[in-house]
């Protein structure tokens, strides 16, 4: 008898301000009226998904000194627009990225214990960490921390939250109006904090909610990440790779749990990805070429040479070659893009990099905006409904993933046609749910109750 | 925008189970369900079934304490709260006309966080937020969080006199930077103009960056740099609210919000605040715009004064004492009520804000016997006139202070 097969997990990321996200198709609705938040929410709930996920960019993005105009701008706020959607939903889970930088814990976990209580029992905090004095400036508590202490922070700032939800213990609320006991303690909520980032004492004033903590989600593939997972997080929330690396990430990061004392089902490993339908595979195909066309528009290449080149290409031709010149290099402060992680991978061998390039142009007869079409393409599953079902069923049982969180390129609408038609399919082969199994996301994501880790 | 002078603007705050100590024991509230998302939606849902104008939710960064300045240990109270931004969002979605407004702690927490928090409330509400901004500058608040440059607290012994210089120099000191924040948080919400968004595909371009502006804000307490992440929201300007009790509050309604509360005890001192508050107003450059001075009470209605008396009595019986209050507590029945709020308006009370003595029962008899008396004198609205919080008190949506300016800013 074979192994039982595995469920497939599925959440949803509202399409975001990256040039992935196509603003510019007659479908493309507005990225901040509630009403395609609720569309998105709701669509999200009809496809069984475990949670909605929502990025966090705390300073709008800038290149060359302005601020950046070709991709979506403008965002909700995380908390406040995460609780709204709990209106509209009953099962989806509410996912929100929160950075341990230009908050307090006492605040966050204050905010999360009350988004789980509005949400009855749905609530999970992506933990990051923020790098830049840029988006610094629009905090009183400004600034930032160097690489090595702003993971410190995070670790801490996590601890400390989670010792802030557990300073109620759940029993505390009596309210029995006929002795007029309402609460079992006056010590309820109390709790004392120092170390090197936080020293803080007190009462913690929210009780302790549905799920007892949110889920815990953390972001980021690099070694210290990894261990940060392994050590406290429910789920990695990781960057879609090829099926290989997939499978080595997941036994990399999996094989990390024991020596957290944690198991492997404590831990599930959900990549980024994206996706374009079509009636058939070929149909597909020719979707994901105009899409990536819409993607890289002839002004957003050039701003991405920009950005490698670190220089102004104001009037460069996107449709002739690279630039014959190299790139400027600097450290990371000095990068004319603002507010953009993934400059930070271009800054690190920008003249590599660039090499890189002009071989893939040279090999495949490619123009500069061509270019960027090949190199910046992150679309992870292309076809029809059935091929892209059995792909995604292969990761998760050949241990490449315990699921994804679906990005789609439309917004609200992009979603609708992966419900409508994918997760029927996963459904007929037994390995999707046809109902949400519990009342909080921890049950829907197979998690054991926090108040049953505590006593086993 | 219509805002008839003969109508007067009715909110409630919405507290726990009431705001009597021992609210949480009649037989029909809900103690149990304080933090749930039902009970909050039931509140508002009936707050505006009355057609009231907003509701206010209190908050805090610290567990509720009878004593002032310190905790007080106590087990027989309503302790624990979630967080009232929150709860506005959460509620929002649900109601169709009623104004939410969550009351804020601005000394220990980020204007750029709330200024979007309030923005975001008022796109899921399409138009009717609001925030109550507050201070707290006690030593429990202080000691939960690692502001290192927070002024050491006050203490009772600070207040030995009320008009002390020291205490006033303190106060100031508190209130200056109570408006600085509200100033952050209306640069926020203009930074972005209404016609922004372009998305122009001709040129690629989603937005008008030349209608975006940094707020460039500095002040000794903080600087923001902006423009807000979130575009502006419906109301352009959602409203801003405080509560003050003396001069320095006073000079923070004038220079700063749409609506101040106050806690007069008469007409008499009804008029003479609300003169106060006027003259601080054209001190601050204000004078053509509209505040609206709205007292705070705390009611206790039945549909005999004896039984409201009664009730009251009992309530403190089981609470261990008399109930006392910074606003002036009324007992009676919802039309002796209707002539103290009528007869105040006439001294320049623009609307009041009722808190329920006890939730339910205060609530109904607000939205069921309080309203429809005031619809009979003709002292209140028969239906929502205005689709947006701003338009049911009559303040227009101000352009961006930007877009006047024109161009780059």
């Amino acid at each position: 008898m074979s192994k039982p097969r595995k469920q497939v997990h599925l959440a949803a990321h509202f399409p975001g301000v990256n040039n992935t996200t196509v603003w510019s198709d007659p479908a493309g609705g507005s990225h901040i009226e509630f009403d395609s938040f609720k569309h998105f929410a709701q669509t999200a709930e009809r496809g069984k998904f475990d949670f909605l996920f929502l990025a966090e960019g705390l300073r709008l993005r800038e290149q060359g000194g302005k601020i950046y105009d070709l991709d979506v701008v403008g965002r909700p706020d995380t908390f406040t627009v995460l609780a709204a959607i709990a209106a509209v939903t009953e099962h989806l889970g509410v996912t929100g990225t929160i950075n341990s930088t230009f908050n307090e814990p006492y605040e966050v976990a204050r905010q999360f214990a009350s988004l789980d209580w509005l949400s009855d029992g749905r609530a999970a905090w992506n933990v990051v960490t923020s790098w830049d004095a840029f988006t610094g400036e629009n905090f009183r508590r400004g600034g930032f921390l160097p690489q090595e202490q702003r993971y410190e922070r995070a670790k801490t700032f996590l601890q400390t939250a989670i010792e802030l939800w557990d300073s109620w213990k759940g029993d505390e609320i009596v309210a029995d109006k006929e002795t007029g006991q309402f609460l079992s303690t006056p010590t309820a909520g109390s709790f004392a904090h120092k170390d090197a980032q936080f020293d803080i004492a007190g009462q913690f004033n929210v009780p302790r909610s549905p799920q007892g903590r949110p889920v815990i989600f953390q972001a980021g593939d690099s070694d210290e990440g990894r261990d940060f997972a392994a050590a406290q997080a429910d789920a990695i929330f990781s960057r879609h790779s090829k099926f290989e690396d997939g499978q080595a990430f997941y036994a990399d990061v999996k094989g990390r749990l024991a020596r957290f004392g944690r198991t492997p089902d404590q831990l599930l490993i959900l990549p980024s990805a994206t996706f374009v339908l079509g009636d058939t595979d070929e149909d597909a195909a020719e979707i994901a070429r105009e899409v990536r066309l819409q993607q890289v528009s002839p002004a957003t290449a050039v701003a991405f040479l920009e950005q490698l080149w670190n220089t102004d290409l104001s009037g460069f031709d996107p449709d002739g070659p690279l630039p014959s010149f190299d790139p400027v290099v600097t450290d990371v402060e000095g990068l004319i893009s603002k507010g953009r992680a993934s400059v930070r991978q271009f800054a690190k061998d920008p003249v590599g990099l660039a090499n890189e390039w002009r071989q893939i142009a040279a090999a495949k007869q490619l123009s500069a905006r061509e270019v960027i079409v090949e190199v910046t393409g992150r679309q992870s599953f292309i076809g029809s409904a059935e091929t892209i079902a059995t792909e995604i069923n292969r990761y998760v049982q050949e241990d490449a993933s315990d699921g994804f969180i679906l990005v789609p390129h439309i917004t609200p609408g992009g979603l609708d046609p992966f419900v409508d038609q994918v997760v029927p399919l996963l459904q007929e082969r037994g390995v999707y749910r046809t109902e949400y199994e519990g009342t909080t996301l921890r049950d829907n994501l197979g998690l054991a109750p926090i108040g049953a880790q505590v006593t086993a | 925008m219509s805002d008839s002078p003969n109508l007067l603007h009715l909110a409630v705050a919405l507290d726990g189970a009431g705001w009597h100590p021992a609210a949480w024991r009649e037989p029909d509230a809900r103690p149990r369900e304080l933090f749930t998302p039902r009970y909050w939606v039931d509140q508002i849902q009936q707050a505006e079934r009355g057609l009231l104008d907003f509701v206010t939710i209190e908050d805090s960064l610290r567990l509720q304490s009878d004593d002032p300045f310190a905790p007080d240990a106590r087990t027989d109270r309503v302790r624990g709260r979630i967080d009232a931004t929150l709860i506005a969002a959460r509620v929002a979605p649900v109601t169709q006309h009623i104004g939410l407004v969550p009351t804020v702690v601005v000394n220990h927490t980020e204007p750029f966080h709330l200024s979007k928090a309030i923005a975001t409330i008022d796109y899921a509400s399409t138009g009717r937020a609001g925030v109550r901004v507050q201070l707290d500058a006690r030593a429990d608040t202080n000691a939960h969080f690692g502001r290192r440059e927070a002024p050491p607290p006050l203490r009772r012994e600070d207040y030995a006199d009320i008009n002390a210089p020291e205490l006033r120099a303190r106060l100031s000191e508190s209130f200056d930077e109570a408006a600085a924040y509200v100033e952050v948080l209306r640069r926020l919400w203009d930074s972005w103009e209404d016609d922004a968004e372009i998305r122009d595909v001709a040129t690629g371009r989603f937005i008008d960056r030349d209608k975006l502006h940094y707020i460039d804000f500095e002040s000794k307490w903080f600087s923001v740099k902006g423009p807000s992440i979130t575009p502006r929201p419906p109301q352009g300007q959602p409203l801003v609210t405080s509560l003050g009790h003396a001069t320095v509050p006073y000079q923070l309604i004038a220079r700063s919000t749409d609506v101040g509360f106050v806690t007069p005890f008469d007409a008499t001192q009804a008029a003479a605040i609300v003169a106060e508050i006027r003259a601080e107003q054209e001190a601050a450059g204000r004078a053509s715009e509209t505040i609206h001075v709205f007292a705070d009470l705390v009611v206790f209605l039945d549909n005999t004064h004896e039984e409201a008396v009664n009730r009251k009595a009992r309530l403190d019986e089981l609470a261990g004492g008399e109930y006392t209050s910074d606003a002036l507590i009324f007992v009676g029945t919802a039309s002796e009520l209707a002539d103290l709020l009528v007869e105040w308006q006439a001294a320049g009370i623009a609307g009041y804000r009722l808190r329920p003595g006890a939730v339910p029962h205060d609530l109904a008899q607000i939205t069921d016997a309080l309203v429809p008396e005031l619809q009979r004198r003709g002292a209140f609205r028969t239906s929502y006139e205005a689709t947006t919080l701003r338009g049911l008190l009559g303040l227009a949506r101000p352009v961006s202070r930007y877009a006047a300016i024109g161009g780059r800013a």
